[in-house]
C-alpha cells in the first residue's frame, strides 16, 4: 500500500500555506463537486436559486433539490457508518426502505388496499415500520459481524427478497393511505413554509453528530474500520460494533422509507427506494469516505446527498428519464473511485516508480481473514 | 494451453457441500414428482425443460463461478445480459443487421463490459463489488438509452435457431397413445459445452490452477510467481464474455429485448453459485455445483408455478432463504478450518 510516511505529512502540512491548507481539506474536493454541480444547474437554469413564497410555502428550484435530497441524507448517513466500520456497503437499504414502508401502510389501512382514515394509531404503525427495518439491519448485521461474510455479499440477500417480502405484506398491491395526517412526514406542516422532510434529514445529521461528538461512537467505528483485529486486541468488540452500525443502517433506512412512502402517501413496494442504495454509496465515496473503511466525514456524506440530488435534477432538466440516470451515475462512481484508488494516487505521486507492492492489491477484508 | 494431468483429490469439506446440493436437488425434485405427479413432474420433458429455460443461466454462471473461486464477484451479468439481447433485437429489427451480425456484437458487449471491469479490479485494484455495481447500474442504464419500449424479434433466421427442436430417442406417451419425443433447444447444446469447457479450464489448465491458487491465497500466489493481476483480469474478461454468450441464449429464448429483462438474474447466479459450493472468500468453487445450484434454482421455480396460487415474489425469497443457509453452512465451515488449521483448502 502505498500510504506516505505519517510524520512526513505532518510536516508537509505544518509548511503548507493557507491555500494548500484548504486544498488539503478533507471537505475540499466534496465541495468542489456541489459547487460544479450547482454551477451547471445555474447555467442551465438561472432562476436556480431563486425562492419565492407561495400559499405560505417555500418554493424554488434549489428547494426542491434540499427536499428531495432529504431519504439519501438520512440514508448516506447510515451507509457511512456501515461503510466506516465494515468496509463493506449495505446494499439492502432500497428494499428495507420497501419494507418498511410496506409495514407502516399495512397497519394504518388494516388489510385494506385504500383507506380515508386510520385503523390502527400512526404511532404504533411507525414504530412497528421502524423496527421490522431496524430488525432487517440486525440481520444484515449478524451475517456481517458475527458470520463475517462479505457485508455486499451479506446484504445482497435483503436486497433482493426485501422487496419480495414487502410485496407479500401488502399482498401484491399497492396500499393507498388517504389521510392527510400520513401525508405530513412527506409534506408541510400548516404554517411552516419549509418542507417536512427536511427537518427529519436535520434531525437525523443532528442526532447522529452529536452521538459521535458526545460518545466513543466515532472512536470505536473508525477503531473497527482501520483494523478490527488490533481493534479486538485493545479489548474493544469490533464485532459487536459492526453489528450496531448496521441496525442504525437499517433503523435510518425504515425512517427513510417512511418518509418516502409518506409523499405518495402509500406502499409501492416495486418503486420506493428503487435505486437509491446506488444513490447512497455514491453520496459517501463523493463525501471523500473511503469505502474500505476507516476514517469517515459525515458532513462529507451529506454534501455528497446534495451533490447527487443536484445531478439528478441536471440530469432530469436535460430531459433524460429515469432509467436513463443510472449510465451517469455509474460513470461518476467509476471516475470517483478510480481517483481514490491507491494504485492511481501512487501514480499520481511519483509515475516512475514502478510500484512492486502495488501489484497485487488486497482489500481488507480478504487480508483479515 | 497445456493440459495438466489430474491429481488425486482431497476434498473433505467442498465434496460435502457438493453433496449437501446435489442431495438438496434430488429431494426437492422427488418431492415434486410425489407431490404434483398428475401434472406431468414425473415426465422426463418436465426435467429436460429445467435446462431449456435455464441454459443461459448455467453459461452465466460458470462465468461467475470462474470470478468468485479468485475471491471476486460480477454484479453486471444481469444487465448485461438486458443490454445484449436490446442490442441485438435493436439490430435485427430496426436496422436490419444479420443474426451473425447480432451474436458478435452481442459477444463483444460482454467482452468489453470484462475488460473495463477487468482492468478496474486487478490493475487498479478497486472492489470488485462496487466496480460491478456500477457495472451492472451502467448496462440497465444503457439499455434504456437503446429503446425504453419493448422490441420483438421477428427475424426468421434467429427465429429458426430459436425453435430449432432437437428430438431426443426416449419421450412419453400421451394420452391418446401417441409417442412424443423428449425434446431439448440448441441452447442446452451449447450451455453444456460451455460447462464442459469451463470445467477442463478450471481443472486441467495452469490457468484454472492460477485461478484457485490466488483465491486461497493471494500473497502465496504471487510469491509463487504467478502473475496475480493477469490473471484476476482473465477471470473477469472471461465471466464478462461468458455473459454476453449467456444473454445471446437468453435472447434466443425470449425474442424480445426489454429495459426490465433479466432483472435480479445476477442474484440468481450468485446464489446458483453460492449454493453449487462456491465459497465466497474464494479458493473454493466446482461448476459441477453450480450446474446443480442452477437446477435447483429451476426445480423451485417449477414447483411455485405448477403449485400455482403462490405468488412469484416466493421464487426470489426462497432462493434467499437458501442462499442464506449456504452462506452460514460455507462459514461455519471455514470457520472451523481457521481453528482446526488444517490449511488443506481448496480442491
Amino acid at each position: 500500500m502505498s500510504k506516505q510516511n505519517p510524520d512526513k505529512d505532518l510536516s508537509a502540512r505544518a509548511g503548507a500555506s493557507g491555500i494548500q491548507k484548504v486544498l488539503r481539506h478533507r471537505l475540499f474536493f466534496p465541495l468542489l463537486c456541489l459547487a460544479l454541480v450547482l454551477l451547471a444547474n445555474v447555467a442551465k437554469t438561472p432562476n436556480f436559486f431563486a425562492v419565492s413564497i407561495n400559499n405560505g410555502v417555500l418554493y424554488g428550484y434549489i428547494v426542491d433539490v434540499v427536499n428531495r435530497a432529504s431519504e439519501l441524507v438520512i440514508l448516506a448517513i447510515g451507509m457511512t457508518l456501515a461503510t466506516a466500520a465494515s468496509g463493506g456497503q449495505d446494499i439492502s437499504v432500497g428494499a428495507v426502505m420497501a419494507v418498511s414502508a410496506a409495514v407502516c401502510c399495512q397497519i394504518l389501512s388494516g388489510g385494506e388496499v385504500s383507506v380515508t382514515s386510520f385503523q390502527n394509531p400512526l404511532v404504533l404503525a411507525v414504530s412497528a415500520s421502524l423496527a421490522a427495518s431496524a430488525l432487517c439491519g440486525a440481520f444484515n448485521g449478524f451475517l456481517v459481524a458475527r458470520l463475517r461474510i462479505q457485508p455486499m455479499v451479506a446484504t445482497l440477500i435483503l436486497f433482493t427478497a426485501g422487496r419480495g417480502v414487502a410485496q407479500l405484506i401488502t399482498a401484491g398491491q399497492i396500499t393507498y393511505i388517504r389521510v392527510s395526517a400520513y401525508k405530513t412526514a412527506g409534506g408541510y406542516i400548516p404554517g411552516v413554509p419549509i418542507p417536512v422532510p427536511i427537518f427529519f434529514a436535520i434531525g437525523t445529521a443532528v442526532i447522529v453528530a452529536l452521538l459521535l461528538r458526545f460518545t466513543a461512537l466515532r472512536l470505536f467505528v473508525e477503531a473497527a474500520g482501520v483494523n478490527s483485529s488490533a481493534a479486538r486486541l485493545v479489548g474493544l468488540g469490533s464485532a459487536r460494533v459492526v453489528f450496531v452500525t448496521y441496525v442504525i443502517c437499517g433503523f435510518l433506512a425504515g425512517l427513510a422509507g417512511f418518509v418516502a412512502s409518506s409523499r405518495i402517501y402509500s406502499a409501492d413496494a416495486n418503486n420506493i427506494g428503487l435505486y437509491l442504495e446506488m444513490d447512497a454509496i455514491l453520496a459517501v465515496a463523493l463525501g471523500g469516505n473511503i469505502l474500505g473503511g476507516g476514517r469517515f466525514s459525515l458532513a462529507g456524506s451529506v454534501i455528497g446527498a446534495f451533490t447527487i440530488q443536484s445531478l439528478s435534477t441536471t440530469l432530469y432538466a436535460m430531459n433524460i428519464s429515469a432509467d436513463q440516470l443510472p449510465v451517469y451515475k455509474a460513470a461518476a462512481v467509476i471516475a470517483i473511485i478510480t481517483l481514490q484508488s491507491d494504485v492511481f494516487r501512487g501514480f499520481i505521486r511519483n509515475p516512475r516508480i514502478k510500484n512492486i507492492t502495488g501489484s497485487i492489491v488486497f482489500s481488507k477484508k480478504e487480508t483479515q481473514t | 494451453m497445456r493440459i495438466i494431468p489430474l491429481q488425486r483429490k482431497n476434498l473433505s469439506d467442498t465434496t460435502f457441500l457438493l453433496l449437501v446440493t446435489i442431495g438438496l436437488f434430488a429431494a426437492m425434485y422427488a418431492a415434486g414428482m410425489i407431490i404434483f405427479t398428475n401434472q406431468g413432474f414425473a415426465k422426463p420433458q418436465m426435467f429436460l425443460n429445467l435446462f431449456i429455460t435455464n441454459a443461459s443461466l448455467i453459461v452465466i454462471s460458470c462465468g461467475l463461478t470462474v470470478v468468485m473461486i479468485t475471491g471476486g464477484i460480477d454484479i453486471s451479468v444481469g444487465s448485461v445480459t438486458a443490454l445484449v439481447c436490446m442490442v441485438a433485437a435493436y439490430m435485427m429489427e430496426k436496422q436490419g443487421a444479420s443474426v451473425y451480425a447480432a451474436v458478435s456484437v452481442s459477444l463483444g458487449i460482454g467482452l468489453a463490459f470484462g475488460l473495463a471491469q477487468g482492468f478496474l479490479v486487478s490493475y487498479l485494484g478497486i472492489q470488485p463489488f462496487i466496480v460491478t455495481l456500477a457495472g451492472m447500474f451502467f448496462g440497465r442504464g444503457m439499455t434504456a438509452v437503446i429503446s425504453k419500449e419493448m422490441i420483438s424479434i421477428k427475424n426468421e433466421v434467429f427465429l429458426a435457431w430459436a425453435n430449432y427442436k432437437i428430438d431426443l430417442p426416449f419421450g412419453t406417451t400421451n394420452k391418446k397413445g401417441v409417442f412424443q419425443h423428449a425434446y431439448i433447444y440448441p441452447t442446452v447444446i451449447a450451455a453444456l459445452v460451455i460447462l464442459i469447457l469451463v470445467i477442463i479450464l478450471l481443472k486441467r489448465t495452469k490457468f484454472g490452477r492460477a485461478l484457485y491458487a490466488i483465491g486461497g491465497n493471494q500473497q502465496s500466489a504471487l510469491m509463487m510467481g504467478l502473475n496475480v493481476r493477469r490473471t484476476r483480469f482473465f477471470a473477469y474478461v472471461l465471466s464478462g464474455f461468458l455473459a454476453g454468450l449467456g444473454g445471446f441464449l437468453f435472447c434466443l429464448n425470449s425474442a424480445a429485448g426489454f429495459v426490465e429483462q433479466a432483472r435480479g438474474l445476477e442474484m440468481d447466479a450468485v446464489s446458483s453459485s453460492v449454493i453449487g459450493g462456491t465459497l465466497l472468500s474464494g479458493g473454493v468453487g466446482n461448476p459441477i455445483g453450480t450446474l446443480f445450484g442452477v437446477l435447483i434454482k429451476g426445480t423451485i421455480s417449477s414447483l411455485i408455478t405448477t403449485q400455482g396460487s403462490l405468488s412469484s415474489w416466493w421464487v426470489r425469497i426462497a432462493l434467499s432463504a437458501l442462499l442464506c443457509f449456504f452462506i452460514v453452512l460455507q462459514s461455519v465451515i471455514t470457520s472451523r478450518k481457521r481453528k482446526t488449521k488444517s490449511g488443506s483448502s481448496g480442491p
